[in-house]
């Protein structure tokens, strides 16, 4: 029934680091996701491009060290189209996303909270169909869990440096958009969003 | 053992985070008012509460697995012979763990954020709902309901959402999540668009 309690305290630390990051960066808000949806608000993508930079080369480099492995998911080609359509729309109509909604919730937002109770209901309803969902899942072939390194037998900090690079570039066009908005390039990321 | 560590370390984190979020506001004077990080802060530290994950838990940051978890524990509550018969949670017994665990976090974290940075809201809808469909409170909790019930049903099907997927699995250069993470943009912009823009 319950996880030894180390396991838990972790969980609930790491848990009271996130929600706290996602509500400081603005995204427990409805309006935050779907701008950025419609492409007038690109906080999402600001947060998520940082972090995958970030922690890209933190995780490599703690499996370099043999400190952490890659947990990989498997390419069930037929569940990931499907269920990340599924998600697409559901993210949009909602307005939040899974961790999102959960800061919403810390926020005080009532249909973030309403719309967990769907979350839930949606995930025993998945849980219900999982076995008359298999056709679907494994339907279009499973590709195993497959890394771009792996694929084209090159070195995985060959595609960090390019992340990396593409971030920084990213970041370069970004501050001379804001420049361009407005003297004060402080702004650029807590401007207010009509 | 490594817990010990990492109750400090992860907060410590936020103790260093704090001054950083704070300088980076009082440098501008007319941005007192707003109690938003920047978001390449906010990246950064996510990132790195990533790699922590890794290394102290020992698995990907992600939000979507609790649900099924919780959904589990619901049904065990209501239907207990039934639950234990499905075959997914013959796999994964539903109980209270780490991911659990996290969800809950979330909310306090979030709910200690809001509260610092004064912007606790109870609010039913978001002003730009309201401005779009109208005030009706029925309409948009009937709305988020779905949502929520076709994201979290997505989520389990592709195997993750915008933080297992989207964070979690790009960062390790994981095909099918990049794969996933497009997917989740293309088909949420398109929703968006159909919703707010025609």
């Amino acid at each position: 029934m319950f996880e030894s309690p180390d396991r838990l305290l972790l969980g609930l630390a790491t848990g009271v680091v996130f929600g706290f990051l996602l509500q400081k960066g603005r995204v427990a808000k409805f309006e935050v996701i779907v701008e950025q949806l419609r492409l007038r608000d690109w906080t999402v993508v600001r947060i998520m491009g940082t972090a995958v930079v970030v922690g890209s080369i933190g995780v490599y480099a703690l499996v370099a060290i043999d400190e952490a492995s890659l947990h990989i998911r498997p390419v069930l080609l037929g569940g990931v189209l499907g269920g990340a359509v599924c998600f697409g729309v559901g993210m949009a109509v909602f307005g939040y996303c899974p961790g999102t909604s959960i800061a919403g919730s810390g926020e005080g937002r009532r249909d973030a909270l309403v719309g967990l109770a769907g979350m839930f209901t949606g995930a025993l309803g998945f849980v219900g169909a999982f076995p008359s969902l298999q056709p679907l899942i494994k339907g279009m072939g499973d590709w195993g869990r497959i890394t771009f390194p792996e694929v084209t037998g090159t070195s995985p900090w060959l595609w960090i440096v390019g992340l990396a690079m593409a971030g920084i570039a990213a970041f370069a066009v970004d501050r001379r958009a804001a420049h361009q908005r407005s003297p004060r390039p402080k702004r650029l990321s807590t401007e207010p969003h009509s | 053992m490594k817990v010990g560590a990492t109750i400090p370390a992860t907060f410590g984190l936020l103790l260093i985070a704090c001054p950083v979020g704070a300088a980076e506001l009082s440098a501008d004077p007319n941005a007192y008012s707003e109690p938003a990080w920047s978001p390449y802060l906010v990246g950064s530290l996510i990132g790195l509460l990533s790699m922590m994950t890794f290394y102290f838990s020992n698995k990907p940051l992600g939000a979507s697995t609790a649900y099924a978890r919780v959904a589990g524990m619901i049904g065990s509550a209501i239907a207990p012979r039934h639950t234990a018969s499905l075959k997914f949670y013959q796999d994964k017994k539903p109980r209270v763990d780490w991911e659990v665990m996290l969800v809950v976090g979330a909310i306090g974290g979030a709910f200690l954020a809001a509260w610092t940075g004064n912007e606790l809201t109870l609010r039913w809808t978001p002003a730009m709902w309201e401005a779009r469909f109208g005030d009706s409170v029925g309409l948009r909790l009937a709305v988020a309901f779905v949502g929520g019930v076709l994201m979290a049903f997505g989520a389990r099907l592709a195997g993750g959402c915008t933080s297992g997927h989207g964070i979690s699995g790009t960062m390790q250069l994981a095909v099918g999540s990049w794969i996933a993470v497009i997917c989740f943009f293309v088909a949420g912009i398109a929703v968006a668009m159909l919703m707010f823009q025609i």
